[in-house]
C-alpha cells in the first residue's frame, strides 16, 4: 500500500515535470492548469506513503525488512516511530515526504508570482523529486519484505535512543528541503529571467522557514553530541556536523542577500547563485551522512553504493542548475548601485565572509577524500577548523554590529560612529581586564566582542517607541543578539571551565572549580533494553546543601553496546557536567567531572537566533497577509463599481 | 563621501572583492591544512621518520599483550602499540573506550613527545560495526593487520 502510493507520487512527479517545462515552451498550453493539481496530489500520496511507514514500525511488523534491521519489539513506543526515520530509506522517504509537501505548498499559497515562474518552480522541485523516488524505489525500497519473517528485530543503535534524536533528523530534514524550494524558485525565476524583489519576496519565507529548522536542528544536534557521547566537547568538526553547519551557512548567506534583493533590487545574481549553493550544500550533507565515505562519531548509516547514486542526483541537480545558471547569468540584468558605505555593503561583507567560511569549513571536510585518494590518510580537526573560520568569523561580526545601523543605497560611518563608542568601551575594557588575568587570545576576543555585540545589537532599537518597531526589525535584533550570546558561551566555555579526572574510593570527595563532588555508591541498575552501573554522586556548590547526580555506564543488549550516560547539573551559571568511567582494579571508580561556566549559553544563543528567526518569518507573513487582503477589497470594490 | 564608485565598475569591484576574498579563504585553507591536519603514521612509520614532537598525529596499531598498566592515579595507563615490525610506547589519561584492550586494536590520536614516548589525547576503539575509525577498517584487512597477526 504504501509502496503503490509511492509508485502513483513517481509518475505525478512526473507528470508535474512535463507539464511543467511543455507550459514553460507553449504558451497557454493547456497542461498549465494541471501542474498546480498534481504538485498537491503528489504531496499527499507521499505523505500516505511516509504514514504507511511510521504505522508498520508502530506494529512493528517484523515481515518489513526496514523494521526487522531497525526496530526490536521492546523498545519504547516514541522509538519505534522515531526509528521510521533513523534510518537509512526511512529518511530518504522523510526527505521526498518533506520535499513533495513543499512543493504542494507552493502550488497552493503562491499566488504573487507570475504564473510562469510558478510553474518552471514547480517543475524544478518536480524534477529534483524525481531523482528522489528514482533512488527510493529503486536503490533502497523502505517497503521490502522480509521471508520467512524473523522471529525478532535487531533494534536501533542505542545512542540514537534518545528523546532529542527522535526529532533532530526531522527537524534537520526540513531545513534541508526547505532549501530545495529555494533552489527550485532560484532556477525558475533563471528559466523565466523574473529575477526580481517580487521573485526574493516569495522566496523569502521559504528561506527563512529552512534556516530557523537548520538553526534549531545544529543547536539540538550540538546540545545532543554534548551529553550523549560523554566527551564534555559541544563542538567536534565532525563530518556529519560540518554536513548540517555548511547548508546553515550557505542559507544565512541567501538570508541576507535575498533582504538585499528584496527592499533595493540589488544583488540579483549573487542572491540565485546563492540558492543554488545552499541546496547544494543540502545535498552534500545528505551525501556525507549517508554514504559513509567519510568515518565519524555518528555516522550511523553507511553504504558506499547508495553514496554513489546520492552524488550522481547530486551532479545532476546541481550541474544542470548551474548550467542554466551559465547560459542566463548575462541575461539577469544590473541590480541597483550603492555607496562603499551602506547597509547594502555591510551584507555583501557578510555574504563574502559566510561563502569563505563555508569554503574553508567544505575543504576541511572534503580534505581526507582528497588525500585518500592521493594515497595518505588525513584527518583535520579543531587544529584547523578553529583558527581558519576564526579569521573569517571576528570581521563578520564586527560588520554584523554595525550593519544595520546603516542605511541603505548610501551612508556616512560619522552618523553612526556615536552609537558605536559605549559598546567599544566597553569590549576594550573587558578586554584589558581578561588580558590581565592571562587569558589566550580567542577566548579572550570571544568574551569582549560577545559583550559589545549584546549591546551593539540592541542599538537599532534606540530612538524608537518599542511598540512600533515591526517583527522583522525585533527578529533581527533578536537572531543578532543571539548570535552575541552563543560567543559569550562559546568562548566562556573554553576559557574558564575546569575538568577534573581522577579514580576515586567510595566516600571519598572530589574538588572541582567552586564544586565539592562526593561519590556515594555505585550500584547495578536496569531499564527496558539495557542494564547499567549507577553511580550516586553528592555535588555542593560552594558549600551549599548537595544535589545527586547519577551517571551511568550503560550496556544495550540490542545491538550490545555500551554508552555512558552523563549527569548534568544545571545552574544560572553553568553546568557540572559528571561521567561514570570503568572500576580500576583495587576498587576505585574513575570519574570524569567538568565544570563549564556559561556553557548553557551556547545553546541559549541557538535558541534566541531561531526565535529571531521566527518573528521575522510571522513579520512577513502578517504584512504578505494584510497585502493580500487589501488588493482583494479593492480588486472586489472595482468589481461592484463595474456592476453599479 | 567621495568613495562612490563609477556605476559602471560597480559589479565588477564587487565580483573582484569576493573573488580575492575567496582566494585568502582558499590560500588560508590549504596553509592551515598543510599544517594541522594530522597524518596518521603505523608504529614502523612512527619509528623510521618520526613527525615532529608536538605535532598532531594518529598512531595506529595492536595494543601489545601484557603491555597495557595503570598508573596509581588510577586514570592514566600506559601501553605500547605494535605493528608486528615496531613498538612505540603511548600514555593516556581518561577513560578508555570499552573495546580497548590487550590484543585489540586501536588509534591514538595525539603527538609523540621529544622523548619517543607518544602522548594520547583520545583513543579510537572498534566501537561496533556501525563505527569503524577509517584507519582501522583498512587495518582489519589490509598489510598492517597481516604483519601483526605474523608476529603473533
Amino acid at each position: 500500500m504504501g509502496l503503490a502510493a509511492l509508485w502513483l507520487a513517481a509518475a505525478l512527479a512526473a507528470l508535474q515535470l512535463i507539464s511543467g517545462f511543455l507550459s514553460l515552451r507553449v504558451a497557454d498550453n493547456p497542461l498549465a492548469s494541471v501542474v498546480r493539481p498534481t504538485a498537491i496530489v503528489q504531496a499527499a500520496l507521499v505523505a500516505v506513503a511516509f504514514l504507511c511507514l511510521i504505522a508498520v514500525f508502530w506494529r512493528t511488523d517484523l515481515s518489513v525488512a526496514l523494521v526487522a534491521a531497525n526496530s526490536h519489539s521492546a523498545k519504547p513506543l516514541l522509538y519505534k516511530v522515531a526509528g521510521a526515520w533513523g534510518n537509512h530509506e526511512g529518511s530518504m522517504l522523510l526527505w521526498v515526504t518533506i520535499m513533495a509537501l513543499a512543493g504542494g505548498c507552493v502550488a497552493l499559497l503562491e499566488r504573487r508570482l507570475p504564473e510562469p515562474t510558478i510553474l518552471a518552480t514547480l517543475a524544478a522541485q518536480a524534477f529534483v523529486s524525481l531523482g528522489f523516488y528514482a533512488f527510493l524505489l529503486i536503490a533502497s525500497n523502505p517497503f521490502a519484505r522480509l521471508d520467512p519473517v524473523p522471529t525478532e528485530g535487531q533494534g536501533l543503535n542505542p545512542l540514537l535512543q534518545d528523546p532529542g534524536l527522535a526529532f533532530h533528523p526531522p527537524t534537520l530534514y526540513i531545513g534541508y528541503v526547505g532549501l530545495s524550494v529555494a533552489f527550485s524558485f532560484a532556477v525558475g525565476a533563471l528559466l523565466t529571467r523574473e529575477v526580481s524583489p517580487a521573485f526574493a519576496r516569495a522566496m523569502r519565507p521559504w528561506v527563512l522557514g529552512a534556516w530557523i529548522f537548520l538553526t534549531l536542528g545544529i543547536t539540538a544536534g550540538s546540545y545532543w553530541a554534548y551529553y550523549e557521547l560523554g566527551w564534555g566537547g559541544w563542538w567536534f568538526w565532525d563530518p556529519v556536523e560540518n554536513a548540517s553547519l555548511m547548508p546553515w551557512l550557505a542559507a544565512t548567506a541567501l538570508l541576507h542577500s535575498v533582504s538585499v534583493l528584496a527592499s533595493r533590487n540589488a544583488l540579483r545574481a549573487w542572491t540565485v547563485m546563492l540558492g543554488v549553493v545552499a541546496f547544494a550544500m543540502s545535498m552534500i550533507g545528505t551525501f556525507l551522512v549517508r554514504s559513509g565515505v567519510l568515518t565519524s562519531v555518528h555516522a550511523f548509516a553507511v553504504d558506499p553504493e547508495r553514496g554513489t547514486f546520492i552524488l550522481a542526483l547530486l551532479a545532476i541537480n546541481i550541474g544542470a542548475a548551474l548550467t542554466i545558471f551559465a547560459l542566463r547569468a548575462g541575461t539577469v540584468s544590473e541590480g541597483e548601485r550603492f555607496a562603499v558605505v551602506s547597509r547594502e555593503s555591510a551584507l555583501v561583507f557578510n555574504n563574502v565572509m559566510l561563502t569563505a567560511i563555508l569554503g574553508i569549513v567544505l575543504l576541511g571536510t572534503l580534505y581526507p577524500l582528497l588525500a585518500e585518494a592521493l594515497g595518505a590518510q588525513v584527518s583535520v580537526g579543531p587544529p584547523y577548523f578553529n583558527p581558519a573560520t576564526a579569521v573569517f568569523v571576528l570581521p563578520m561580526l564586527v560588520v554584523m554590529g554595525v550593519g544595520p545601523l546603516l542605511r541603505w543605497r548610501r551612508d556616512l560611518f560619522v552618523r553612526v560612529r556615536p552609537a558605536l563608542i559605549l559598546p567599544l568601551l566597553v569590549m576594550a575594557g573587558v578586554a584589558l581586564w581578561l588580558a590581565l588575568s592571562g587569558l589566550h587570545l580567542l577566548p579572550l576576543l570571544g568574551i569582549a566582542m560577545g559583550t559589545a555585540l549584546l549591546m551593539i545589537a540592541l542599538v537599532p532599537l534606540r530612538g524608537r517607541r518599542l511598540r512600533t518597531v515591526t517583527l522583522p526589525l525585533w527578529g533581527m535584533v533578536t537572531a543578532h543578539f543571539g548570535i552575541g550570546v552563543a560567543l559569550l558561551g562559546i568562548a566562556c566555555d573554553s576559557a574558564f571551565s575546569t575538568e577534573r579526572l581522577v579514580a576515586a574510593r567510595i566516600g571519598e570527595t572530589v574538588a572541582v572549580g567552586p564544586w565539592l563532588v562526593r561519590l556515594g555508591r555505585v550500584e547495578p541498575v536496569t531499564g527496558p533494553n539495557w542494564t547499567a552501573l549507577e553511580a550516586t554522586l553528592a555535588a555542593s556548590y560552594a558549600g551549599a546543601a548537595p544535589s545527586q547526580l547519577k551517571p551511568q555506564a550503560r550496556s544495550f543488549w540490542t545491538p550490545p553496546q555500551q554508552t555512558s550516560e552523563s549527569a548534568i547539573l544545571t545552574r544560572w551559571n553553568g553546568q557540572l557536567y559528571t561521567v561514570l568511567g570503568e572500576e580500576a582494579e583495587d576498587g576505585r571508580w574513575q570519574l570524569r567531572l567538568w565544570w563549564k561556566p556559561f556553557v548553557t549559553l551556547i545553546w541559549f544563543g541557538g535558541v534566541l537566533v531561531a526565535l529571531g528567526g521566527v518573528l521575522a518569518l510571522l513579520g512577513r507573513v502578517a504584512s504578505d497577509w494584510r497585502r493580500h487582503i487589501a488588493t482583494a477589497k479593492i480588486a472586489y470594490r472595482r468589481q461592484r463599481q463595474g456592476r453599479g | 563621501m567621495s568613495s562612490v564608485i563609477k556605476p559602471k565598475h560597480q559589479r565588477l569591484v564587487l565580483v573582484l572583492a569576493a573573488i580575492a576574498a575567496l582566494i585568502a579563504a582558499a590560500l588560508l585553507a590549504a596553509w592551515a591544512l598543510r599544517n594541522q591536519a594530522s597524518y596518521f603514521y603505523l608504529p614502523a612509520e612512527m619509528v623510521s621518520k618520526p613527525p615532529a614532537a608536538d605535532r598532531a598525529v594518529r598512531l595506529g596499531g595492536m595494543v601489545e599483550a601484557g603491555s597495557l598498566k595503570t598508573a596509581p592515579d588510577g586514570v592514566t595507563i600506559t601501553f605500547t602499540v605494535s605493528d608486528g615490525t615496531a613498538k612505540v610506547p603511548a600514555t593516556f589519561t581518561g577513560i578508555t573506550p570499552d573495546l580497548f584492550k590487550e590484543g585489540s586494536g586501536v588509534v591514538a590520536e595525539g603527538h609523540r613527545s621529544s622523548d619517543g614516548v607518544f602522548v594520547a589525547d583520545n583513543l579510537l576503539a572498534k566501537h561496533d560495526e556501525k563505527y569503524v575509525p577509517r584507519e582501522m577498517r583498512q587495518m582489519s584487512t589490509g598489510e598492517a593487520h597481516q604483519k601483526v597477526e605474523a608476529a603473533k
